[in-house]
């Protein structure tokens, strides 16, 4: 569990997001949404800061968090690495990409690097099927790609 | 006006090979050489001819060139747009007769497409509502909205024969005169973006290419059932089609074709974006509704249905992305003109996206009763390397794998699943001789089992135990009881699931038992996996003429299960391997043998 210390300023930012929407359950999506935006990630302080906001159960909200994929709990890496695994990539040996990419930064699917810089995820198709198989860091798309290729990629992030 | 026009892909996937930075070179050559003010150059939506991209197009003479990179940008425009010749090297290439093809029009790829849904992709700016509306663009609107009442315009609807392209088909006209029948204050036409399918991309490129088509569409559907608000619930990681969607529903509220009173009629339309999050099971329209009121996206028994009591307990109409996107057409060219494409049941066409292991992956529109190999020989241009055709994969999750002998059949809604697949969204993943259809039925319950959301017990617990028996299978520690037993949870998951999800998610293992039996029986009884993908199961072993005793595989093989002398052949004893495949490809003169 990552420890994340919930400071003042952080509770006024959770209020602002909350109010922007009314603090209408109905848009806790939203909330959440801008939330993991602005913090990078959800941890259990800033979950429980908005369901004092909604007036609702944490065990609610985190039932909504843990449902979505989209939501995390721990941080990212600096770069987020995302490897898609839709089933375009997955017959052109997407396989093949995340077992490179785990053995280059030493890390399994779902961990950090020890330094924060990449952070290892797998994604359900981007769409960019015609470059198959692909993978995103952060936001740029790098498509056709061969094992032999992930060491050179990595290396120009710093 | 503009003498050219040069439309530049501004696709995800191009602009992943650099189509922005190729529309920056472009304009900056059409300045050095003072063109500005004959050539413009636009970034469109989707081509579709995703396999070579970036496109560029150059109209009114329909040049596409291929695989442009930005160093060719100013070549383009001193040979092209200066001097009229086109730049040869830059030309698609007709793979059977090597020449170059200039006018996509006479190219395999795009002559059996009809485009329908994606009329406007690759053809406009969309971020620009004047081009939409120079397409005539809120024309069928306007005609609904001032000419004709709420029953005449579903009339017409239901007339065309248009059914829901999201995947199971519901006839479109019939559920908005469904929805349009509760009275309530308040009511709302949804439409669903949340394309979760893994390798279906057509919902993400019609709301990047043609983003008003949906606006102009729900506003009709709107007036139709007598709903005043609607809302798209997209997914997240779309951001693209997030932002050009946004900068369109901005624009039709400027023109006033949004919002109180449009164009002077007494009919009032607003609508608003809610973010999906990722969870593939809120394609289904009850779980999106609980999904939209911020809750877990669980879906729920029907009925009562959406029409009755959807978002907020309203009324509500949910349809997808591409049905929406055939609405105006239908206006426009009249009903009779739409159910006279396509098959006696399904009227119309439908979007595929063609992907996998064939030459001309993208995304292409065909209409209703193709054959599948018109799509993947004369479209998709066969199979990548010459390889054999073996399966394709139709209705993403849900779907099934189809064969050699399916390749005739007409395709439509009936068609598919009485061939044991569907054609849900619309993926159309194509494989080939080295691919194992145990793994590819693995991967797809990989995907349910993560994505079941495990409100009923046949979905959430029966998948994973159909899991658990591929895996064991794939191990090489498999039974035949276990092809039994793996029959016999389907059967009972099909039936006894709450949701769509659950209804369907057996299909890729009773559909690859069905057409590939022998391959599972491989797997039990011989304890083998022909196309190599099993690793538990592939025996490594060298071949002693070609080894020349380097010793590299000896030194890397984890587990010590090499041994020979130097300048000798080696030896694997198969009782020690671990098939790690390390050897493999360590080995620099292919005397390693993988069976």
């Amino acid at each position: 569990m990552v420890n994340f210390e919930i400071n003042d300023c952080h509770k006024k930012t959770i209020k602002e997001i909350c109010e922007s929407f009314g603090n209408r359950r109905s848009e806790l999506i939203n909330i959440l949404h801008r939330s993991q935006e602005h913090f990078g990630f959800l941890p259990e302080p800033v979950q429980l800061e908005i369901a004092l906001n909604l007036n609702m159960p944490l065990a609610k909200i985190y039932g909504v968090v843990s449902f979505y994929s989209f939501f995390t709990m721990t941080p990212k890496g600096k770069h987020p690495i995302s490897v898609c695994m839709g089933t375009a990539c997955y017959v052109r040996g997407a396989e093949k990409i995340v077992e490179a990419l785990e053995k280059e930064l030493k890390i399994k699917v779902g961990q950090v690097t020890e330094d924060g810089k990449f952070s290892l995820d797998c994604l359900r198709c981007i769409g960019a099927c015609g470059l198959a198989p692909v993978m995103m860091v952060g936001d740029v798309v790098h498509g056709r790609l061969e094992p032999e290729m992930i060491k050179d990629i990595i290396s120009k992030y710093e | 006006m503009y003498k050219m026009q040069l439309l530049v892909c501004g696709g995800t996937g191009c602009r992943a090979s650099a189509s922005a930075t190729i529309v920056e070179k472009l304009n900056e050559s059409l300045k050095a050489h003072g063109l500005t003010e004959d050539a413009q150059v636009v970034t469109t939506g989707c081509f579709g001819f995703c396999e070579k991209g970036p496109i560029v197009k150059v109209i009114p003479d329909n040049t596409f060139y291929t695989q442009v990179r930005p160093e060719d940008a100013e070549e383009i425009v001193a040979e092209h747009i200066l001097k009229g010749r086109k730049v040869a090297r830059l030309l698609y290439e007709n793979p059977e007769t090597q020449e170059h093809v200039s006018d996509s029009r006479h190219m395999g790829f795009y002559q059996k497409q009809m485009r329908i849904a994606l009329r406007n992709c690759g053809v406009i700016d969309p971020e620009n509502i004047d081009e939409y509306i120079a397409r005539e663009g809120y024309s069928a609107l306007a005609q609904v909205i001032s000419d004709l009442t709420p029953e005449q315009a579903i009339d017409m609807v239901k007339q065309s024969g248009l059914r829901g392209r999201g995947g199971a088909g519901f006839p479109t006209g019939l559920k908005w005169e469904i929805t349009s029948k509760f009275s309530s204050d308040q009511k709302y036409v949804v439409c669903n973006a949340d394309e979760g399918d893994p390798g279906a991309f057509m919902d993400r490129s019609i709301l990047e290419g043609d983003p008003n088509t949906i606006i102009e569409a729900m506003a009709i559907c709107g007036y139709c059932i007598g709903a005043s608000k609607g809302l798209v619930y997209i997914r997240a990681e779309y951001p693209l089609a997030i932002k050009r969607l946004q900068i369109a529903i901005n624009q039709a509220r400027e023109y006033g074709l949004l919002g109180d009173k449009i164009l002077g009629t007494n009919f009032s339309f607003d609508m608003e974006l809610r973010y999906g999050a990722g969870a593939f099971v809120c394609g289904e329209e009850t779980a999106l509704i609980a999904s939209m009121e911020g809750k877990r996206g669980e879906p729920r028994f029907k009925p009562p249905f959406p029409a009755e009591d959807g978002y907020l307990h309203k009324p509500t109409n949910v349809n997808n992305v591409e049905t929406f996107a055939n609405v105006p057409v239908i206006f426009l060219k009249g009903p009779e003109w739409f159910s006279s494409i396509g098959t006696e049941k399904s009227k119309g066409t439908k979007v595929f996206a063609l992907a996998g292991k064939i030459n001309n992956v993208g995304l292409i529109e065909v209409p209703m009763g193709i054959t599948l190999r018109e799509i993947i020989y004369e479209i998709g241009g066969g199979i990548k390397n010459g390889k054999k055709f073996k399966a394709v994969q139709t209705g993403g999750p849900s779907g099934g794998c189809l064969t050699e002998k399916h390749l005739d059949t007409a395709i439509d809604f009936d068609s598919l699943v009485a061939a044991g697949s569907m054609m849900g969204s619309g993926g159309m993943i194509v494989m080939d001789e080295d691919d194992c259809m145990v793994s590819i039925a693995k991967f797809y319950l990989e995907f349910i089992v993560e994505e079941s959301c495990g409100k009923c017990t046949p979905c959430r617990v029966g998948n994973k135990r159909m899991l658990e028996i591929l895996e064991k299978i794939c191990q090489g520690k498999g039974n035949m009881e276990d092809l039994d037993h793996l029959r016999n949870l389907a059967y009972v998951i099909k039936d006894t699931s709450l949701c769509g999800l659950g209804q369907t998610s057996p299909n890729p293992i009773l559909s690859t038992l069905e057409n590939f039996n022998d391959e599972y029986i491989a797997h039990v009884k011989d304890k083998r996996c022909y196309a190599k993908q099993c690793k538990a199961l592939a025996r490594y072993t060298i071949i002693p003429e070609v080894c020349t005793g380097c010793t590299v595989c000896a030194r890397n093989c984890p587990v010590e299960a090499i041994t020979g002398e130097r300048r000798q052949p080696h030896f694997i004893n198969q009782d020690i391997c671990i098939h790690c495949g390390v050897c493999y490809t360590k080995c620099k003169f292919n005397a390693i043998l993988v069976q």
